[in-house]
């Protein structure tokens, strides 16, 4: 799925121009990445969080001379599904609800 | 950044009004739980992608009984934000 397909279904379901579900999808998307990239976390209840979490930094070796390096401190991305999604995924037709 | 707060950007950079655009916002939501259901990836250039990954099940234990138990095969959504993205954030200070 990619963001063409976003704007087709809601063009289909709300009637709104495909030309302007578009521009939707972009700015849907291009507002998370503006609020990511300032460190700020994304909620999306039913769906999940996209969080900034700070890594240290750390020695690490060169695999291939074995020489020690210090990785530097960086900012890692990290999504956590909400409880409600992960049960979507893992539902079955059996009934069988397994522990998430 | 809140469900609510996208909704208002939506809203005001596109001339909806409060139930369109939260309508908007609940049909992008669900569709792209849908995909990952349905396993279809998602992909986003200059975000990431999201995908099911399917992991066996195994034995654990209740670590308050130390009783071992079968935890069942389970399927987790994951992100992998794109490169992009991961860039644009190391770059900014604060």
């Amino acid at each position: 799925m990619t963001k063409k397909d976003l704007a087709n279904i809601l063009n289909k379901n709300l009637g709104i121009s495909l030309k302007e579900t578009s521009k939707i999808v972009d700015k849907f998307f291009d507002t998370i990445v503006k609020n990511l990239s300032e460190g700020k976390d994304i909620k999306l209840p039913g769906f999940g969080s996209i969080k900034i979490q700070e890594r240290k930094s750390r020695l690490g070796r060169n695999p291939t001379t074995g020489d020690p390096i210090e990785i530097a401190e960086r900012k890692a991305i990290v999504f956590r599904p909400s409880k409600n999604l992960k049960k979507k995924l893992n539902y079955k037709s059996d009934g069988e609800d397994p522990n998430v | 950044m809140l469900k609510s707060e996208l909704e208002d950007i939506i809203g005001e950079e596109f001339k909806l009004d409060k139930v369109l655009s939260k309508n908007v916002i609940n049909i992008l939501v669900e569709s792209m739980i849908d995909s990952i259901k349905n396993n279809n990836r998602i992909e986003i250039r200059g975000f990431g992608s999201f995908f099911p990954k399917t992991y066996d099940s195994y034995n654990g234990r209740n670590p308050k009984t130390g009783e071992t138990i079968l935890v069942p095969e389970k399927i987790l959504p994951i992100f992998r934000p794109s490169k992009d993205l991961i860039t644009k954030l190391n770059k900014k200070k604060g």
